[in-house]
């Protein structure tokens, strides 16, 4: 197996194979991030709900079971708004409609344009939490001092693992404003 | 095999008139040079690192804050680690790879001499920018060493582009290293040096210096995203965006779990070779320990998120991060069983090379028993972020990689140096250090369990005793390593001449050649005899 000749020649087709393999590894770095958003959107791992609205699908309202809905709201470094559920929980039946309100106010003297993104914990549980119309799918400009009651229209599929009785679905606001201005 | 092939084998480009001081150091390529210049290296991160270790375990003393604020307590975690990892560890084994490698399969030089004097020589500008960030308006890094987002990005000090800048720069170096180690090993062999002859710490370093090319690149593509979602607007891990902060604990483990492999598989070669040499019989089941080093590596690959437990994964991954953990501890407990099969009945004898192994082989496996309990996803709930987990990759990587080091350093000192070293010295510089560190690392495991964060500059009452107990085991190991400063400085002036094969037990070709070693070496191929 040994090579009683080592040439300049043959280091550098080693070389080469090798270089590749790095390059290869760089680039899989990278592909790790669309991979890695694949795999979330089927298994559901990271807390994200669909981007899109739903439609509505009533496959019948399963009421022998109750599933809790908390809300909560946190504000992204710095965006100077007051911004909270109106009501902290709700109890429904999966398979039923429910809208909730949100509250949300603009406390800086200038205009700003907020967005909302939604996790839901547990993270497995978010791909039965059904949006049919949320605040979150579009962005949030407000004046100056501006308030605004912003809607959310859900429902929890009737498939929901058996195991999962309390959903929380967290709002994280974010200020776009830079990157708006940027566009 | 036959000699009439020899005289072409290598070409030794005519003999240059050595330039002399610093000139010699600066553009030598000669893989002995390179080697003592990496091993220097990694010595003085060891003492920087250390020095920043000792005023955290100052700052650590007693419960409050006496000496530094929480910020650039931050700032000191995480250059110590950044140091001690990429600084120290890498190095010194890319030092003896340099040093050693050539001289084990026979070859007279590495593959590519220059870009080992490129790979060494860009080093002290990476750690130049890392530690110069100290002294600078933003601080130095302070998020950790595994830099997570957003702390490295939204709530980054101001120091990520130095960080990055530094990570880039070790991360060529490193891959320079390891294609140079590849190529020599595939390419240079002395003719009947068969892969299945090799020693051990060159079979070790081959399969590191594969791992090293398989995620260096990734660590460089996460560095990358975490320098654009910080400075051009990005939005890799920023949720605003789109982007997800638990993908880079994904995509930096991915590097993040080979890269402990990389600092421990060397360490396996050097102590596989110091133990039969010793012990006087041969490496007990040497195939089935080159067979556990490539399961090791590539069992690495697909274990990585065991340090995100607690991140909220689905339970199926769970399961399958732990069971893969898990079962590293088979081939990792073949090595420990063949190193201990080997020294059962042996003709043992302790010198210092032994004891510094056989503090290896048991305090690793305290290193290992504790990881794989951290592999538990069940109790890792309560261990993650603890002492426990400082204390239990500090048993891996200080009386593991390090004391593996210390080891390597005293075997082949007289090889380098071609004197004996001050061998009281060196029993000093032993028993204070194995005391030391236990009074050092063992206390944090119990101080783990009663629930102490790691990476906090200030703590509750209830830990006081046995922190100071650990700062105290702290200082003194620290100042136990200037003993080995004295007993490598007294061997290299001077010091009672070591023969060409100073231990008798010991095997390989590097024995074969004076002591010290030639500054050209085996520019002829050795023949290599069958057994
Ligand atoms: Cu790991």
């Amino acid at each position: 197996m040994t090579s009683d000749k080592p040439t300049p020649q043959s280091h550098t087709t080693t070389v080469k194979k090798l270089m590749f393999v790095v390059v290869g590894m760089f680039a899989f770095g990278f592909a790790l991030v669309p991979l890695y958003d694949v795999f979330c959107d089927i298994t559901g791992l990271n807390g994200k709900t669909n981007d899109e609205a739903v439609a509505y699908t009533a496959d019948g309202i399963d009421t022998s079971r109750t599933v809790t809905v908390q809300f909560i709201t946190h504000n992204a470094k710095q965006i100077p708004w007051k911004f909270k559920p109106l009501i902290q929980q709700i109890k429904v039946h999966p398979g039923e409609q429910k809208v909730v309100k949100f509250y949300a106010k603009n406390q800086a003297t200038q205009a700003i344009v907020g967005q909302a993104v939604p996790s839901v914990s547990p993270g497995i549980a978010a791909g039965y939490f059904q949006k049919i119309e949320c605040f979150c799918f579009e962005r949030q400009p407000l004046q100056a001092d501006e308030e605004v009651e912003m809607a959310l229209q859900f429902y929890v599929d009737v498939d929901l693992p058996k195991d999962i009785s309390t959903l929380t679905l967290s709002y994280t606001l974010y200020d776009i404003s830079e990157k708006i201005a940027s566009l | 095999m036959t000699t009439d092939t020899l005289e072409n084998t290598e070409h030794h480009e005519e003999h240059h008139a050595q330039p002399s001081g610093i000139k010699r150091w600066l553009y030598t390529t000669n893989h002995k040079d390179i080697g003592t210049l990496y091993l220097w290296f990694s010595f003085i991160m060891l003492l920087v690192g250390g020095g920043l270790a000792m005023i955290i375990r100052a700052e650590l003393f007693q419960p409050g804050l006496q000496i530094v604020e929480p910020d650039f307590f931050n700032q000191l975690t995480t250059t110590h680690g950044l140091i001690m990892v990429f600084g120290a560890i890498m190095p010194a084994f890319t030092g003896f790879a340099n040093w050693m490698i050539p001289m084990m399969i026979g070859a007279p030089d590495m593959a590519l001499p220059r870009m080992n004097n490129w790979s060494f020589w860009i080093l002290p500008f990476a750690f130049s920018i890392l530690i110069g960030s100290f002294f600078m308006e933003s601080g130095a890094p302070n998020f950790g060493w595994t830099f997570y987002a957003p702390l490295s990005t939204t709530y980054s000090n101001g120091s990520t582009a130095f960080f990055v800048f530094a990570v880039h720069i070790m991360g060529i170096s490193s891959i320079m290293g390891a294609i140079n180690v590849i190529v020599t090993i595939m390419n240079m062999r002395a003719p009947g040096m068969t892969y299945m002859k090799m020693p051990l710490f060159v079979w070790t370093f081959f399969i590191t210096a594969y791992l090293l090319i398989a995620v260096m690149p990734v660590l460089a593509g996460v560095v990358t995203m975490v320098l654009t979602d910080t400075y051009f607007g990005t939005s890799f891990f920023n949720a605003a965006g789109g982007g997800d902060p638990v993908m880079f604990q994904h995509i930096f483990w991915f590097f993040g779990h080979p890269e402990v492999y990389i600092m421990i598989l060397p360490a396996f070669g050097i102590v596989s070779t110091i133990i039969p040499a010793f012990a006087r019989k041969k490496l007990f089941g040497y195939s089935s320990m080159v067979y556990a080093t490539a399961s090791i590596a590539l069992l690495s690959f697909i274990v990585w998120a065991h340090h995100m437990f607690t991140t909220g994964m689905p339970l199926f991954g769970e399961l399958f991060f732990m069971y893969c953990t898990m079962l590293i501890a088979v081939p990792t407990g073949v090595k420990v069983f063949n190193w201990v099969a080997t020294m059962w009945r042996g003709s043992m004898s302790f010198e210092i090379p032994m004891l510094f192994s056989i503090a290896f082989v048991i305090l690793f496996t305290i290193g290992g028993f504790s990881g794989l309990m951290l592999a538990l996803t069940p109790v890792d709930f309560q261990y993650h972020d603890t002492y426990f987990v400082v204390a239990h990759f500090h048993y891996v990587l200080v009386t593991g990689s390090l004391f593996s080091i210390f080891a390597g350093t005293y075997y082949w000192l007289p090889k380098w140096t071609g004197h004996m070293y001050n061998q009281t010295l060196a029993q000093w510089h032993f028993w204070c250090s194995i005391i030391s560190v236990n009074l050092l690392f063992f206390p944090m495991h119990f101080l783990g369990l009663a629930g102490m964060p790691r990476r906090i500059p200030d703590y509750a009452l209830q830990f006081a005793d046995f922190n100071k107990w650990v700062s105290i085991g702290g200082f003194a190991f620290g100042l136990s390593q200037l003993l080995f400063l004295a007993v490598v400085i007294k061997c290299i002036r001077s010091g009672e001449k070591a023969a060409d094969k100073p231990w008798d037990g010991a095997e390989g070709l590097e024995w074969t050649v004076a002591s010290p070693a030639p500054y050209h070496t085996f520019s002829t191929p050795p023949a290599i005899k069958d057994e």
